[in-house]
């Protein structure tokens, strides 16, 4: 048995920087595919509605890990071999995608009809009344939540484990296999995590406060 | 396509799938009663209690609602078992997920606690109801009622996080579908199968929900709405 040294705490430390990356891909990629989502679950068109209404139900009645079993072996077995990065990249990317598309369609449903009604009279058309007036109002509400749910997706790639992706909790797992001191261990890949999730879950309330302290005083 | 979808290991597999339901069932029920009652504790101690417990209920609430269930799940199993208390995969996964349940349901029933209106306090005080009573019939249930609706998602989304406890081998639908893949090698069905059951489960447990409340708030059964 080895004795666990300041080594294997560099190393936990160090992937961490890949749960970090995993994260910034599925943010990316779900803010991607993410807006479209949105823009569909508010769009006139039946159709897109439902598909969109479709989608998110879909992916948030099922589990992210199920989710990751299916982009996995799923997606290995249909021919293309994928790396455990794509893989994990891919099932977090369809997963934020749900999330952050209901987030953001309530921020551009808050936005108030009046300004819809009023860049109508300006003759503004749909495109210019999403880029000019509704999206930029929509945005600023949506800072709050998004980065609180920033939170939720560094929490989740500690799945892309399961598939044998090496991130933090992946390497707490393999640092146990040699020194077997598990609790102590996996105690500090818990530090580890919190050190990244906390500033984000202060980051969000704290906008939070802004944003409404600013509501109150108009 | 040259993949052939092939289904028919569900011939003689479909019960162990229904048993694996079942025991998420099982599983996750008891959890979600559990982690209720804590979290209902938790948060009249967050609202009403001294400093020092406020602080301590604030720490725990920040420490689990900031890590990856997966970990907690891993200090649960693992950890406690390495000092000495050893516990089965069923019983860490209980754990885990009541401890996991009772952070994210101190948040919500403090915000339903703080939603009461503090007339509604100084009414029960001059009725001549104790602290007890008050925060009974007062605050808790009306508070309950309120916040219904983010309990519910938050049971329904525990449901789901219960797959997790598969990677201790926690008797439950994932474990199930692990074993059911590695004798078939048909991994791709499986989880297809599998997700289809879970997508079902969070049907059935959001209308058991919107029942249940329906059948504890009389107002919201009578009028159709919250106080």
């Amino acid at each position: 048995m080895i004795q666990l040294s300041a080594h294997h705490v560099w190393y936990l430390v160090m992937a961490a920087q890949w749960t970090v990356l995993l994260s910034l891909i599925a943010f990316a990629g779900g803010a991607l595919v993410g807006l479209p989502i949105a823009l569909m679950r508010v769009s006139p068109s039946h159709a897109l509605r439902i598909v969109a209404g479709g989608y998110i139900q879909l992916i948030q009645g099922t589990p992210l890990l199920i989710l990751l079993f299916l982009t996995y072996f799923g997606l290995g077995i249909l021919g293309y071999k994928l790396a455990p990065l794509v893989a994990a990249g891919l099932a977090l990317t369809l997963y934020a995608a749900a999330f952050l598309g209901e987030i953001w369609r309530g921020c551009i449903e808050a936005v108030p009809r009046t300004q819809w009604e009023a860049s109508d009279c300006l003759g503004l058309d749909r495109f210019q009344q999403y880029a000019y007036v509704i999206l930029p109002q929509a945005f600023k509400m949506a800072i709050p939540p998004t980065v609180g749910f920033m939170v939720q997706i560094v929490k989740n790639t500690s799945l892309a484990s399961v598939v044998g992706f090496v991130e933090l909790a992946r390497a707490g797992q393999i640092v146990n296999n040699s020194t077997f001191e598990p609790f102590i261990i996996f105690c500090i890949v818990a530090a580890i995590y919190f050190a990244m999730c906390y500033p984000l879950s202060l980051a969000s309330r704290f906008l939070e406060r802004r944003a409404n302290a600013g509501r109150a005083s108009h | 396509m040259l993949y052939k979808f092939d289904f028919s290991f569900l011939l003689d597999k479909w019960p162990a799938f229904l048993n694996g339901a079942w025991l998420t069932i099982q599983l996750t029920v008891l959890s979600i009663a559990l982690g209720f009652v804590v979290g209902t504790l938790c948060a009249v101690a967050r609202v009403y209690g001294g400093r020092v417990l406020r602080l301590l209920v604030g720490f725990y609430v920040e420490l689990i609602r900031n890590t990856p269930l997966l970990v907690q799940i891993f200090i649960v199993y693992f950890g406690l078992s390495s000092l000495g208390f050893k516990l089965s995969a069923e019983t860490s996964a209980v754990i885990a997920l009541v401890v996991n349940m009772g952070a994210y349901t101190t948040e919500i029933m403090r915000a339903g606690i703080q939603s009461i209106h503090h007339t509604q306090l100084e009414a029960a005080d001059c009725l001549g109801l104790t602290r007890v009573q008050t925060i009974l019939h007062v605050i808790l249930l009306p508070a309950i009622e309120r916040v219904y609706p983010a309990l519910s998602s938050q049971f329904v989304l525990l449901m789901l996080a219960s797959s997790i406890t598969s990677q201790i081998s926690a008797e439950e639908l994932t474990a199930v579908a692990n074993n059911v893949q590695s004798d078939t090698y048909r991994s791709f069905e499986v989880y297809i199968i599998v997700a289809a059951i879970y997508l079902a489960l969070s049907l059935l447990y959001r209308l058991a929900f919107k029942a249940i409340g329906l059948i504890i708030f009389e107002r919201r059964r009578r009028l159709g709405t919250a106080l």
